[in-house]
């Protein structure tokens, strides 16, 4: 990770316009936003994106499809005829069950991220801001826990509580803070030296106004590329939970689910059941990570063109 | 050297130990006792105070983690309630057929990204390396099982190439031998691993090809095949070492899933069988065994870098 990515602020200066004319200055974030326009696959993920969060959200008040009563007068029907995705072995309609699933992907990956950014962006300012003592105790708590195996823990707290896409949004983004601590805690170690948070403390900032107002806002460019990530493995979390039957409980499904329905069936040639859940996956976590890349490069100043 | 080696182990056995307090806290909070487990559902609370007594589960969490540390220094990982036999002999017949499974991963990961991602970055921007990256990242998103689906579609129900279980022999020579049954849940996992490596691969062997050194060797003539293969491709080596150390977790929540789709009777599925019966012996002790594994995974990689790149010096 590029030590200044969050560091923006300087290059209006350099921008300066000479021999007295004058143009617009432009802020930090527009010229990121401008070179993350410019990126072709950034908006291609951005727009798979968008379309799923239609598909799953709003999809299901167009499309009707049955998810939740099985009928066993149409198991594991082809595609077409009133099912554009075919039905599964218990008679649903597959369009639908992969929307409602969707909404259970895309809700988990953006808990859990949103958890475990929090949780991490506090760690690791704290660690950075305060240092000594307090930094080495923060950090070997976090040494300790990036040494235990992510999927390990994650499913053996889901087996007992992973019902819910609020517990499994906690438990997942629970164990996901640490890559997130870690940066901010680089981030703000540069920071703290710098002349504005001298000159916040001398104004008489107390820690929390520095880390709230001066410190996260300025590593806001790492945390946000984080986050993106952060999205696309919670959503692949979720998936392999769900797939090996620790996900969620009916009448929820997710994606995992069913997927792992679909396998039971693939002798028989049932590839409805199967393909179109697993495009789905690769889709969204391929898009965050267009977008991730994307954002990552936007946002490091080395990398811009002028 | 060997004062930063002493000093970086004795973090480590800190941080396994944090882990198994972790791990053990975690699991006694969610699973206080397998009293009912053992008994049965309709066990009556004289016979499960009993068995609780009887095995120390109703000591407080501390005194039951000492025992437990206790025991681990002795090489005693406990009691499986569910396979009715100890933790040591139920690793001791399956370790080394995940070893096998990961170390053969490994290899060819290796073997295959490294080649790769140098031809990546010298024909870098041609179809190639677009058809390559563009795989590379697909996989990169795809769950472990779904790519796993996608092989015994293809390669064993459509092609009868490979079968789509792996091998369940006892004997490991066998398991080696039976080329049939291993090459998908071999693919699986490499191919997922290969997409990780060789991106890495693709980015350092670009940064090493804009140094100075890679120019003055083609300034002076070299012909460009000794470029690669001595300047190049030895340099761009340098941070797979650590990329190899680091893919431990990996290369496990790989076996985990491999080995459940494929019934393949390693750790993994161990683990996963312990799951759904909640042997938590098992499962604390195998991902014990993960952590350990990761820090010394670490450990080594960072050993191992200043073997390798005599420009690190170790303070």
């Amino acid at each position: 990770m590029a030590p200044n990515t969050g560091s923006l602020a300087p290059l209006d200066i350099t921008r300066a316009p000479e021999g007295g004319e004058i143009g617009p200055i432009q802020s930090g974030w527009r010229l990121a936003l401008r070179e993350f326009a410019q990126n072709r696959l950034a908006v291609v993920g951005l727009g798979i994106l968008a379309f799923f969060v239609l598909f799953s959200f709003v999809g299901p008040l167009l499309y009707h499809g049955n998810y939740l009563t099985s009928d066993l007068l149409s198991t594991n029907l082809a595609p077409g005829g009133g099912h554009p995705l075919g039905t599964s072995n218990q008679g649903y309609d597959e369009l639908a069950l992969i929307m409602n699933g969707g909404q259970a992907a895309l809700e988990v990956g953006f808990f859990a991220a949103a958890i475990a950014i929090t949780i991490g962006a506090l760690w690791g300012a704290v660690s950075g801001l305060l240092g000594g003592i307090v930094d080495a105790a923060l950090m070997r708590v976090v040494d300790v826990f990036l040494a235990i195996p992510f999927l390990f823990i994650v499913l053996i707290v889901a087996v007992r509580y992973g019902a819910s896409v609020l517990s499994l949004s906690l438990i997942i983004g629970g164990f996901s803070w640490l890559v997130p601590a870690r940066l901010v805690r680089g981030e703000v170690l540069s920071l703290r030296e710098r002349d504005f948070v001298s000159a916040a403390r001398v104004a008489g900032s107390g820690q929390w106004r520095l880390i709230s107002r001066h410190l996260l806002p300025n590593a806001f460019g790492v945390v946000i590329v984080n986050v993106t990530f952060q999205v696309a493995d919670a959503i692949l979390a979720i998936a392999a939970l769900g797939f090996l039957g620790f996900g969620l409980h009916w009448p929820h499904q997710d994606w995992g689910d069913l997927l792992s329905n679909g396998v039971s069936y693939m002798q028989d040639g049932y590839w409805w059941q199967i393909y179109p859940v697993g495009a789905c996956i690769v889709l969204v976590v391929m898009a965050c990570n267009l977008v991730g890349d994307a954002l990552r490069d936007s946002l490091d100043v080395r990398l811009r063109r002028r | 050297m060997i004062g930063y080696i002493a000093r970086r182990l004795g973090t480590a056995v800190v941080v396994v130990l944090g882990v198994s307090i972790f791990i053990f806290a975690l699991l006694h909070a969610i699973y206080p006792s397998p009293a009912i487990d053992v008994l049965g559902p309709r066990a009556n609370t004289f016979t499960i105070a009993a068995y609780n007594k009887q095995y120390g589960y109703d000591n407080p969490w501390i005194v039951q983690y000492l025992t437990y540390l206790g025991h681990l220094l002795q090489g005693n990982l406990g009691f499986s309630v569910k396979f009715n036999q100890s933790v040591v002999s139920l690793f001791q017949e399956r370790w080394v057929r995940s070893a096998y499974l990961s170390g053969i991963t490994l290899v060819l990961s290796v073997v295959i990204a490294i080649p790769l991602g140098v031809y990546q970055a010298v024909r870098r921007n041609t179809a190639g390396d677009y058809v390559a990256t563009s795989l590379a990242f697909t996989v990169y998103a795809m769950p472990v099982f779904f790519l796993g689906l996608i092989l015994i579609q293809v390669f064993s129900l459509d092609l009868h190439w490979f079968g789509f279980e792996a091998s369940q022999s006892n004997s490991t020579l066998t398991i080696i031998g039976d080329w049939h049954d291993m090459a998908l849940p071999i693919a699986t996992l490499t191919l997922l691993t290969i997409a990780s490596f060789s991106r890495y691969m693709r980015s350092t062997a670009m940064d090493v090809l804009a140094q100075d050194y890679i120019k003055v060797a083609r300034a002076k003539g070299l012909p460009e095949r000794l470029v690669l293969s001595r300047h190049l491709l030895r340099n761009a080596c340098l941070p797979m070492v650590t990329l190899i150390g680091l893919s431990i977790p990996l290369l496990l929540a790989g076996n985990l899933i491999t080995e459940t789709l494929f019934n393949y009777n390693g750790l993994g599925l161990l683990f996963f069988n312990s799951l759904q019966n909640v042997d938590y012996n098992v499962l604390l002790a195998y991902t014990l065994i993960g952590a350990a594994l990761t820090v010394v995974g670490n450990l080594v990689a960072d050993i191992a870098l200043t073997v390798a790149d005599p420009r690190i010096r170790l303070a």
